[in-house]
This record gives structure tokens, sequence and C-alpha cells, in this order.
């Protein structure tokens, strides 16, 4: 009798203490949604860079209006998109995406207009931009990559057995990935 | 038979998995030649330089150079090692990778100096372009001195990384050998004092002893000495020593920062 009472006291405790991998999937959850606002956050760094970008080159290339407008207006386009991670649906993503590569296109345009003005390129100022401009990209690189990376843990964790069978219960789905630019799997076109 | 076969596959797989990065050094060393672009002198100052600063500071900056960057962004190579590594303390995050692909014939040189997130603030992408890469390495790198592009870019990043991690991080890596200064001095009085003598005695009175370890010679010497507590002391931080001479890698992350430049 004291025997089976031990044995059943086991096994409760042991569907207490394992909570069925409830509290890991919180984790990874948290962990994904911590990794996005890293990405929204490196793409905010960019987003204020570009105020002191245009004005110093404004300083130089006053007559490049039309790509200074292009890049400012991105910029708003840039960063009136913000996904909530709790609703990282495919389409918000892609949304956020959209928007992020409109203003990276402005700004590889400006980078071309650049190339015309050596006095600019000489200006300590604006070579300092540069680099931080770069290392920006390298950071929105990287955050994506991790991103990706505990997304793809999460969702591996969610869709094993069993936990495939009740995750769905407590509103664990599946997330998103963020993919290649569109078009990058292209070479760009080199014109002289 | 299948299974066997299965096996060998999985093998397979996970070498090609480490092999595009370079695996983690065993023991850890903070200068990694791949690249054989360093004379064994040039090697150990080297290391020895950047030892003593991550014990100082527990900043740690590591020096890779490779031949090949197996098709990566030099920045993205850079990132995914420190990563791998986990160069930095974990928490602060401040390591810093000098990534070195010299020039070849055929293909540009390449250096990247990724900083961990944690060093970010004090050196930023844009002081790292201008003042590490530009003044002091490159200039270097393009006579091909790339031991003295190294040793000053390495001099700078120190000048201004010092006094972002200091004694603090030191006092508590370094705890359980409070008052560090007296094992290293203990270790250098032995070493250039006690030792030679020694051995000049051992030569002449009993050299069969030749054969003894050299601990247990020690622990001879030591043991009707009064000095006995600080060679304990000294041993017990010998520990840490031997992990590479800086504690090993602590679990840094990096999260892009950094610059780089080509010739």
């Amino acid at each position: 009798m004291k025997r089976l009472f031990v044995v059943l006291l086991a096994v409760v405790s042991a569907f207490l203490f394992s909570s069925c991998g409830y509290n890991k999937m919180v984790e990874l959850d948290e962990q994904v949604a911590s990794s996005w606002s890293q990405v929204e956050n490196v793409y905010q760094r960019r987003a204020d860079l570009i105020p002191n970008l245009v004005n110093t080159v404004k300083g130089y290339a006053a007559h490049e209006q039309e790509t200074l407008e292009g890049v400012i207006e991105a910029r708003s386009k840039a960063t009136s998109v913000n996904v909530n991670p709790e609703n990282l649906n495919p389409q918000a993503l892609q949304q956020f995406t959209q928007a992020q590569e409109g203003l990276s296109s402005a700004l590889g345009r400006l980078m071309v207009v650049v190339e015309r003005y050596p006095d600019l390129k000489a200006n300590q100022n604006f070579r300092d931009l540069q680099a931080q401009l770069e290392g920006t990209e390298n950071r929105i690189a990287v955050e994506r990559r991790k991103f990706n990376e505990t997304t793809q843990s999460y969702n591996a964790y969610i869709r094993k057995f069993p936990r495939v069978i009740y995750a769905g219960w407590f509103g664990f789905d599946k997330k998103t990935y963020f993919e290649a630019q569109q078009g990058a799997e292209q070479a760009p076109e080199v014109q002289f | 038979m299948k299974s066997i076969k299965l096996i060998l596959l999985f093998i397979g797989i996970t070498l090609t998995a480490f092999a595009e990065i370079p695996e983690r050094p065993n023991p850890p060393r903070l200068v990694n030649d791949f690249a054989n672009v360093l004379s064994r002198n040039e090697y150990n100052q080297l290391e020895g330089t950047l030892e003593q600063f991550a014990r100082e500071t527990s900043t740690q900056i590591v020096v890779v150079t490779v031949k090949d960057l197996e098709g990566y962004d030099p920045g993205d190579y850079a990132f995914r090692l420190g990563e791998n590594w986990g160069v930095g303390q974990k928490g602060n995050d401040n390591g810093i990778i000098i990534l070195l692909k010299p020039k070849e014939a055929d293909s540009n040189g390449q250096i990247f100096v990724a900083t961990g997130y944690g060093l970010e603030g004090v050196l930023p992408d844009a002081v790292v372009n201008s003042t590490v890469v530009d003044n002091e390495m490159i200039p270097h790198f393009k006579e091909n001195n790339y031991y003295k592009g190294l040793a000053s870019g390495i001099k700078v990043i120190m000048d201004i990384t010092r006094g972002e991690y200091s004694a603090q991080e030191y006092q508590e890596y370094y705890a359980q050998n409070r008052g560090g200064g007296i094992p290293v001095l203990f270790f250098i009085i032995l070493f250039f004092v006690v030792l030679p003598i020694l051995r000049g005695r051992r030569r002449r009175f009993y050299s069969p002893g030749r054969s003894l370890p050299f601990w247990v010679a020690m622990g001879m010497m030591s043991g009707g000495n009064s000095h006995r507590g600080s060679f304990n002391n000294f041993s017990s931080g010998g520990g840490s020593f031997g992990g590479g001479g800086f504690g090993g890698f602590g679990g840094g992350s990096f999260g892009g920062g950094g610059a780089g430049g080509s010739w």
C-alpha cells in the first residue's frame, strides 16, 4: 500500500516538475522576442545615422536634391513600420523587410552619387559616417542571422513530439524566418 | 554494414561543418597564426602582450591569420569565429577579433577588427576604421610587415580599452589567487634564482637526480622551507597559468561591431 503511494507520488511529481516542456517553450519564445527587438534595434540605429549623413552630403552636393529626398522619404517609411514580436507573421515580416530594403536601395543610390564628389569623400566626418553605416549593415546581418537561429531552435522545439500535440493549445505557433533579400540571388549589373 | 556507412556519413558531416571556421584552439591561445605570417619570436612577443592584457583587464584580444576566408565576408568570418570561440567574458562581451588575411599574388590582403558587444561603446566603428586599421595597420601591411602592423594596431586598441573593464573583472576572475603579484614574483625568483642554483647543485652532486620531475624537486626544495605557504599559493595559481595563460575564453558575444579594410 505504502509502496503504491510512493510510486504514485513519483509519477505525479514527475509530471509537475517536468511541466512537459512548457517552461522551455516560454523561454525560447522570449528568446525569439528579444532577438527580434535586437533586429529592430540595429535597423533603428541605421535610421538614426541618416539625418547626419544627409546633412553632411548636403554641404558638398547640394544639387543632388532628388537623391537626398529619396533617402529621407525611405527613412520615414522604414521607421513607420514596426512589428510587435507577438505577431511575427509572414506578412508583417515581409512588410518590415520591404520598407527596410527601400531604405537600403535609397542609401545605395546616395553612395553612388557620392562617388562624384572627391571633396566629400575626403571629408573625415563623412568617412566616419561611412564606417558607421558599414558597421550598422554588419550589425543588421548579424542580428538577422541570430534571429533566424533562435527562431529555428524555437520552431524545432515546438514541432517535436510530444510537444507538437499541445504546443498549439498554449498559443505557441511556428514563427517565420528572415529570408534573403528579393533579387539578392542575381548579381547586380555594373554599368560604366 | 548500413549503420557503419551512416556513422561515417555523420562523421563526414560534422567534420565539414567544422571545416569552415577554425575550431577553438586547445589549449586556448590568443594568437592563432594559421597563415604563418609571424616568426616564432614575434608570435611569443604578441601572445605574451595579449595574455598580460587579458589578465589585467579581462578584455581578450584574439589575433587570427588565415590563408583563405572560405568565401565569407571578412566581417562575417570574424563575427562567427568570435561567437564560436566565445572570445571575451560572458555578460561583458569584451572580446576583440583581429582577422588578417595576408596579401597573395592573386588576392587582396584583408583585415577586419571585430569588437564584441561590450566594447562597441568605447571602440566605435569609426575609430576602429580610421585610427586602428587605416593609420596603424594597413601602412605596415603594405610593406609586408605583418607583425609591426598588428603590434601597433593592438597597442592603440589596448590604450583605448584599458579603462573599460579593469580591476573589478580582474578580481572576479582571479579571486582565488588574490595578491597575484606575490606568486608571479615567486615564480620569477624560482625560475631565475632558485632553479639555476638547484640545477647547478644537482649537476655537481647527484646527477642521476636529473630524471627527478621538476615539481617533485620543487616540492622537496620547499619541504623544510619557511615559505611553504606562498609556495602552495603559487601552485594553486598555476592552474590558471596552465589554461593558456589567460584563463580561457569566457563565452563573449559579437553583434557586428568593428571595421576593416583591404590593400
